[in-house]
């Protein structure tokens, strides 16, 4: 184990995946001298070279569309998309192409294509550089969605997005680059889709995050065991796509409560649809209504109060959690 | 006409006759399978969208018999015709019009999809220009790998109104990728005229990307074909992508809802008198190549084809309900090494 920070956990994911096997390559918008805008990849133009360190021009559609193309010719490719927002110009490439060749070819093509973006609000940008848009590629079949909290499972996580022959959009919070964590030095550490990690463990509530909101779960847990006497269970999803539904089942059967955490908008948000599975599931457990903490229906303000204010915190996480009781 | 880098000169061997003869069978096939689909699809066996491609025969056919065998290629939604060009089964085509398990897809395509992987044909697309940025991939990978092999990307004049034109042949330019860029101008984006949609002529917007530039006949298969070859030699040297507007016109609507407000009929006819078939026919005949009675053979050959292609999709079973989950993604084997 070596403790190291989020963004250098992801470097070093690449780095080992690009030793392992020659067909990975990376590109992407600033990915080469830059280092890359959040600096996951400093250094590795050096190590690598050009052509598979490669810098793209402001084209993300174009970009996207170039990784599946060298995708269905054999390669892995790696395109980082800068931002989740700039996804959005990319969406026809990811939805229309990534995620369906392989169904409407019968199976004949596959894209095993990993898209990184830096996702999530909190740094005064404005309305549209603060989305957090997890869900909304969780909506679309054939993608996989992965949106680590912790230094180690993104490594894992981000090794095993190289290995997986489907189209996987790799999700990383801007708050979370800088944290620590142990991360193992294994290089064949993977960490498998759709298993969820309980991070806490407690007997009152279970509490549903991921990425940036597992931290706002742990700290509310925090604050409840010491302010009120209640213990939580914190569940990491890991991945939303494959979404790892019975670990939070088995909680919630226990807890007989749940509040499920997310940046993204409430309405129409995936914690939505994590909600509406606990009462297909465990219904006949629950002793109250599962509660939703997340972002409030506006375009993300400027101003540091009403960003604050339009993004979801560990209090308003206990708040719900008193609220139940 | 051409316009950008300097066209090189050097020509391809002519085609000789056993090509011509092929070059004119398969043409005779697209026309007569997209007849008999526009057919099948008023008896209701084709469903959804149906874009036929009737009168831009020698696009296809020059363009894709210029490729070999590993050259990539991906299209447009309108591509019975380019999969035919390349090989494709007829069978296997009808019978993924007719949404059954022979096709080529197993019926989870449909006419706007057409894809087989053994033939490298690699796809028709079905949001305009949204396979153009995947072919800038193809060249890509073709140069990561060291090989020679080149993308053919077909598209329409349609698509060079979409930002995903403009960045893929900008990619193409300046990673200097074996992308042959070849425009099946057809005169209208579904029904506005491309004098209407467009600031400049295809060919010179595309030689604005610095990458040789040709506009040819689109209705002379032998033209095509030699532009073509002058354009994969030019790629595969590394000499970065080459750009093809082939001037063409389609017979049909723009699919089988098309009432065709915004043409006449008598423009329709006019094309109809420089019909790419008729037209290498008489060459043919000139040269001592053809006479009337083995081009009717040819015609009884081609229909023979297209019947037995709708008999053995109509054999076809449709593909289980139980299969419905199949080829979402595909399954992990764990490290794949």
């Amino acid at each position: 184990m070596t403790e190291m920070r989020m963004r250098d956990a992801i470097r070093e994911a690449m780095r080992e995946e690009m030793l392992r096997d020659e067909r990975v390559f990376l590109m992407g918008e600033d990915i080469g001298a830059y280092g890359g805008s959040y600096a996951c990849t400093r250094g590795l133009l050096d190590e690598f070279g050009p052509e598979r360190v490669r810098d793209t021009p402001i084209s993300e559609s174009g970009i996207v569309g170039a990784g599946v193309g060298a995708a269905l010719a054999g390669f892995i490719p790696m395109v980082e998309i800068m931002t989740i927002n700039f996804s959005l110009v990319a969406l026809d490439q990811i939805v229309n192409n990534a995620s369906k060749l392989h169904y409407m070819s019968g199976g004949q093509v596959n894209v095993p294509l990993v898209l990184r973006m830096a996702s999530g609000g909190g740094s005064q940008l404005g309305a549209t550089h603060s989305h957090s848009l997890e869900g909304m590629f969780a909506h679309f079949p054939g993608l996989t969605v992965v949106c680590p909290a912790f230094p180690g499972d993104a490594k894992g996580l981000l090794k095993r997005s190289f290995r997986e022959p489907n189209p996987v959009v790799f999700i990383e919070h801007t708050a979370l680059y800088g944290a620590r964590g142990e991360v193992p030095d294994d290089p064949d550490h993977l960490v498998e889709f759709g298993r969820a990690a309980t991070v806490r463990s407690g007997k009152d509530v279970t509490l549903v995050g991921y990425s940036g909101s597992v931290h706002q779960c742990y700290r509310a847990a925090d604050m409840l065991a010491a302010e009120h006497g209640l213990t939580a269970d914190v569940i990491d999803l890991r991945t939303i796509r494959p979404l790892d539904m019975s670990s939070v089942i088995r909680s919630v059967r226990r807890t007989n409560r749940a509040v499920v955490v997310e940046d993204d908008w409430k309405f129409g948000g995936f914690a939505g649809e994590i909600a509406a599975q606990i009462m297909e599931r465990a219904f006949d457990w629950l002793d109250a209504p599962v509660a939703r903490v997340a972002g409030k229906d506006v375009p993300m303000p400027y101003n540091r109060n009403l960003e604050y204010a339009a993004l979801p915190s560990e209090e308003d996480v206990v708040e719900a959690v008193l609220a139940m009781l | 006409m051409s316009v950008g880098q300097a066209i090189p000169t050097i020509v391809g061997e002519p085609p000789d006759g056993d090509l011509q003869q092929r070059f004119l069978y398969e043409m005779l096939l697209i026309r007569r399978f997209e007849e008999k689909c526009a057919e099948m699809y008023t008896r209701g066996k084709i469903r959804g969208f149906l874009h036929l491609y009737t009168g831009e025969e020698a696009c296809a056919v020059g363009a894709i018999n210029a490729l070999r065998a590993d050259d990539k290629i991906v299209t447009h939604y309108r591509d019975h015709g380019h999969a035919l060009a390349r090989g494709v089964e007829a069978n296997r085509i009808m019978a993924e019009l007719f949404a059954r398990v022979g096709g080529t897809n197993q019926g989870r395509g449909g006419s706007m999809h057409i894809f087989d992987v053994d033939r490298n044909f690699l796809g028709g697309y079905a949001i305009v220009a949204g396979h153009m940025p995947i072919a800038a991939g193809l060249g890509l990978a073709a140069n990561l790998s060291g090989e020679d092999w080149a993308a053919l990307c077909i598209f329409g004049d349609g698509g060079v109104g979409e930002g995903e034109f403009h960045e893929a042949l900008n990619l193409a330019a300046i990673w200097k990728l074996p992308v042959v860029w070849f425009c099946e101008n057809n005169g209208y984006g579904m029904g506005v005229p491309f004098d209407d949609s467009l600031a400049n002529d295809v060919y010179k917007i595309a030689a604005s990307y610095q990458m040789p530039s040709v506009r040819i006949d689109g209705m002379d298969v032998l033209e095509v074909y030699s532009a073509t070859q002058l354009a994969l030699a030019h790629v595969r040297e590394g000499n970065g992508p080459y750009f093809i507007e082939a001037l063409t016109y389609r017979y049909r609507g723009h699919s089988m809802a098309d009432p065709e407000l915004y043409r006449t009929k008598a423009e329709v006819e006019e094309y109809r008198k420089r019909d790419a078939i008729q037209r290498l026919k008489r060459s043919m005949t000139a040269d001592g190549l053809m006479d009337e009675a083995s081009y009717e053979a040819l015609v009884a050959q081609v229909d023979a084809e297209v019947d037995e292609a709708v008999a053995y999709a109509d054999a076809s079973p449709e593909p289980g309900l139980h299969t419905l989950y199949d080829h979402i993604t595909k399954e992990y084997e764990g490290d794949s090494g």
